[in-house]
């Protein structure tokens, strides 16, 4: 495919709201999206990593999204939503993870191109895990790499441990 | 053909194995002396098809080993060898190399070429020391003087469905184009009209003309694998003595350039359909083979397929028929629910929970292989040593249907194998020895498996001269295990054949006597949640029992709670669990809480703190200390309360998250909510991170109970 047809695909991003700002992901990635549950603790994890749930038989990790940027957090409830997320590790093994935002707001067709290299300071996350951003309708989104932010620091697989 | 070779290669190293097993069994099978049809022929069909097989992934060393070793068996099936020692021998010594030279070729990796050629000389060697008559055979095949000429009419006509068997007729042609001049005509009286026509149906009969030096057997040998699926006629006119003095020129008219003759009343638009017919035949074929790769889950790293029988399947496919039937009764129930339905709810609802159970069993029961897998390659092993160690002994399996879980299996083969060394090597004795104290020459080893109250076990008995219980006692105390006035009853002494180090073996062997592993045995059945036990009687004979769970995807597990959290912890390493007597608790440097059980100094190890867990039972006297054991360990672990205890089936949690020290898996309990299941050995070291403490810690170490 040459790279002028490449150029005009759009995909399809699901947005959702942390604190103010609007966060998007590859709707591809995203397996489902559920309401909160009582989730059992895994010890000496960070914070962000809430604990694990069963998900129809499967133990899947849940990362809390605003303490992992170190935003305020926020008492889990009713309406706290989790989306579920199948994420692809260095060692290419997928994996299913649940990410706890605030909100989901709402699916947008995102141009690739149309899709601008983050500024690299002034922002409290570290932009290796922004894909980028772009406006959508007037409102800026930020781009996230789903893979990067969920095999980082203290998700990442160590190699030799990781045997199914 | 446009099929890709190595999807089928993975399958082909598969069966060249299996083979290669079928090979050894019969060969130690075979009685000296007699001579047994059935098991000759298994031997040679074995070796046949390796070369086959090796001849499609042109793997030509290969193919002429097996060669040599086809034609010598050929011959033993003629009966023109006696079987004796030295040919089963022989013969078991080819195997080997065979097994060699593919594992080198499926790994891609250098083999020992020298190997090879000795036996390969070996096997030449026994060829030639056969009548003048078989020397003309080895001759023809192995130097190829040139003989008579003969032309062969062969009338090939396959049953419809042989391409569905895997056979292709070009590879037969191909092979006998190998022979010589090869003219084929193929005939297509019998394709039916296109609607009529099935695309994985062979509709050609073929007549074939050879003009060959071969001789009939080499023709149907060709044929042997499809000799079954077709109308065969082999019929020969020798050629005229001229034929023999063919020039070199005239060989080169002669080249070998098969072509298909179409019968001329053919006209050309037939050609079309040819052609068509042809692409279905190859899409057929490719559907075949695709087929063929696809059950076989996972063909490339054959440790991680699993072949299973097809009953065991349809047993499968059954109880999911059942599932569904029951799951669309309790729907049609919930459509319109009224109290009345109440029972009818009940019956469907322990039906589901039937059907769920059976089906549970049935799916664990694919990963349970016989133990058979694992035995059979003892008959070998013994075979040999007892030859090397100038021993006799008769080897008996029972139990060998006895199912247990593919990766227990794979993990118990290796301490299988040096258990049954040590008990050739230092149990059975010497066939002069065992006269003097009046047994039999030949020593018994017995292998045994059966299944008791949810465990599997595994024994491995023989009549030798049991452990010399002085030799252990003297070698402890000279390892400084023990003091020299200290008594032990033999059970404690048995003990120290565990430790690492340990050997009474004066010299050391090529079989055994390295004092490594009895230990590593031992740690492999524990990390597979197993334990070993030893009985032994001076004079009469050892007894090793490996007790194993039937699986590792379900344990039994004691769920106890902190905080408001559950975790499960294996029952098998649980020792005992107590209330604290807070006088019996002592504080060792501050950091480290110990509590004196009878004789034994047993660390503390607050869950909660560990794992650093809210609002829990902070002391002591509020709690349970359950005493568990981990490699080797005791170690207590304070708790706020027991539950209940249950089965549990393991779920992993690095499949989706990641290795957690201190806890080796989690599982989900009836409430669908997660418990992390606990690993002694991780809490240790996690306990030792923490507190950051020497490894040279006092731990309670175990004293022989």
């Amino acid at each position: 495919m040459s790279s002028d047809i490449n150029s005009d695909i759009s995909n399809k991003y699901l947005t959702f709201v942390l604190a103010t700002e609007e966060y998007a992901i590859d709707i591809l990635r995203v397996q489902e999206i559920k309401g909160w549950c009582k989730v059992t603790q895994i010890p000496n994890t960070p914070s962000y990593v809430c604990g694990v749930i069963n998900l129809r038989g499967t133990i899947v990790p849940i990362v809390d999204l605003r303490l992992r940027f170190n935003l305020d957090y926020q008492e889990y409830g009713s309406m706290t939503v989790v989306v579920v997320v199948n994420v692809i590790s260095q060692n290419g093994k997928e994996r299913i993870m649940g990410v706890v935002v605030d909100g989901v707001s709402d699916v947008y067709d995102v141009i690739e191109t149309e899709i601008k290299p983050p500024p690299d300071f002034g922002s409290v996350i570290n932009t290796e895990f922004v894909k980028g951003l772009s406006t959508v309708s007037d409102k800026m989104v930020i781009v996230l790499d789903i893979d990067k932010l969920l095999n980082s620091n203290e998700l990442a697989i160590i190699d030799g441990l990781s045997q199914g | 053909m446009t099929i890709d070779l190595t999807q089928v290669r993975g399958l082909f190293f598969e069966e060249s194995f299996e083979n290669l097993d079928i090979m050894e069994s019969s060969l130690l099978d075979l009685e000296i002396g007699t001579f047994n049809e059935e098991l000759v022929n298994n031997i040679f069909r074995a070796a046949h098809s390796i070369k086959g097989g090796a001849g499609i992934f042109q793997l030509d060393d290969i193919v002429a080993f097996a060669h040599n070793a086809e034609t010598f068996l050929d011959e033993v099936r003629d009966r023109k060898h006696s079987i004796d020692q030295a040919l089963i021998d022989l013969l078991l010594r080819a195997g080997d190399i065979l097994r060699m030279m593919l594992s080198a070729s499926k790994d891609e990796i250098e083999y020992d070429t020298h190997l090879a050629e000795t036996c390969q000389t070996e096997l030449q060697q026994a060829l030639a020391e056969t009548t003048e008559f078989v020397e003309e055979i080895i001759a023809e095949e192995i130097i190829a003087v040139p003989a008579v000429l003969r032309e062969w009419h062969i009338e090939f006509k396959p049953d419809l469905p042989i391409l569905k068997t895997g056979n292709d007729p070009i590879n037969l042609f191909r092979e006998l184009e190998e022979l010589g001049e090869l003219t084929v005509i193929a005939n297509i009286d019998a394709i039916p009209d296109f609607a009529d026509l099935d695309p994985q149906s062979c509709y050609l009969s073929w007549e074939l003309i050879l003009r060959s030096e071969a001789n009939d057997t080499d023709i149907e040998e060709i044929f042997e694998w499809v000799i079954d699926e077709c109308e065969l006629n082999i019929t020969v006119n020798n050629l005229e003595d001229t034929e023999l003095s063919i020039s070199e020129q005239s060989i080169e008219e002669l080249e070998i350039t098969p072509e298909i003759i179409v019968p001329k009343e053919v006209i050309p638009q037939n050609i079309e359909t040819i052609k068509s017919i042809n692409n279905k035949v190859i899409e057929a074929h490719e559907e075949i083979s695709e087929d063929i790769v696809n059950k076989h889950i996972n063909t490339q790293g054959n440790t991680n397929s699993i072949r299973v029988g097809i009953d065991k399947i349809d047993n499968l496919i059954n109880m999911v028929g059942e599932l569904v039937i029951t799951q669309s009764m309790l729907d049609q129930i919930g459509e319109n629910f009224d109290n009345s339905d109440i029972m009818q709810l009940r019956d469907g609802l322990s039906q589901l929970e039937r059907n769920t159970r059976e089906l549970q069993e049935n799916v664990m029961r694919i990963r349970m292989l016989p133990i058979s897998f694992s035995f059979n390659r003892f008959p070998r092993l013994v075979h040999d040593l007892s030859t090397q160690l100038g021993k006799k002994v008769e080897l008996i399996l029972s139990g060998e249907s006895t199912e247990l879980d593919k990766t227990v299996l794979e993990k118990m083969s290796d301490p299988l194998v040096h258990l049954v060394r040590n008990s050739l090597d230092h149990g059975i004795e010497l066939p002069e020895q065992r006269k003097q104290v009046g047994k039999p020459e030949v020593g018994q080893l017995h292998l045994n498996a059966f299944h008791q109250s949810g465990n599997i076990v595994i024994q491995i008995s023989d009549d030798g001269a049991g452990f010399d219980t002085e030799k252990i006692r003297a070698k402890a105390i000279q390892k400084g295990w023990i003091t020299p006035d200290e008594n032990l009853v033999d059970e404690q002494l048995y003990e120290f054949i565990f430790q690492p180090g340990f050997s009474t073996s004066e010299e050391v062997s090529d079989v055994s006597g390295r004092g490594v592993g009895m230990d590593v045995v031992r740690r492999n059945i524990r990390d597979l949640g197993g334990s070993i036990e030893v009985k032994s009687e001076a004079g009469k004979g050892s007894k090793f029992s490996i007790r194993l769970p039937l699986t590792l995807a379900i344990l039994d597990g004691q769920l106890v709670r902190v905080g408001e959290e559950i975790f499960v912890l294996p029952l098998l390493s649980i020792m005992e669990s107590l209330r604290i007597q807070t006088k019996l608790v002592n504080s060792f440097t501050g950091t480290l809480e110990i509590y004196k059980l009878r004789d034994d100094y047993i660390p503390i190890f607050r869950l909660y703190k560990l794992f650093n867990i809210k609002n829990t039972a902070t002391k002591l006297e509020q709690g349970l200390l359950v005493i568990a054991e981990g490699d080797g360990q005791k170690i207590g672990l304070f708790v706020d309360e027991l539950l209940s205890q249950q089965q549990i089936v393991i779920k992993s949690l690095e499949n989706n998250y990641k290795k957690v020290q201190g806890v080796s898996g989690a599982t989900i309990l009836g409430d669908g909510n997660v418990a992390l299941i606990l690993d002694i050995t991780g809490l240790i070291q996690l306990f030792r991170n923490q507190t950051k403490s020497p490894s040279y810690l006092p731990l309670g170490t175990i004293r022989y109970e």
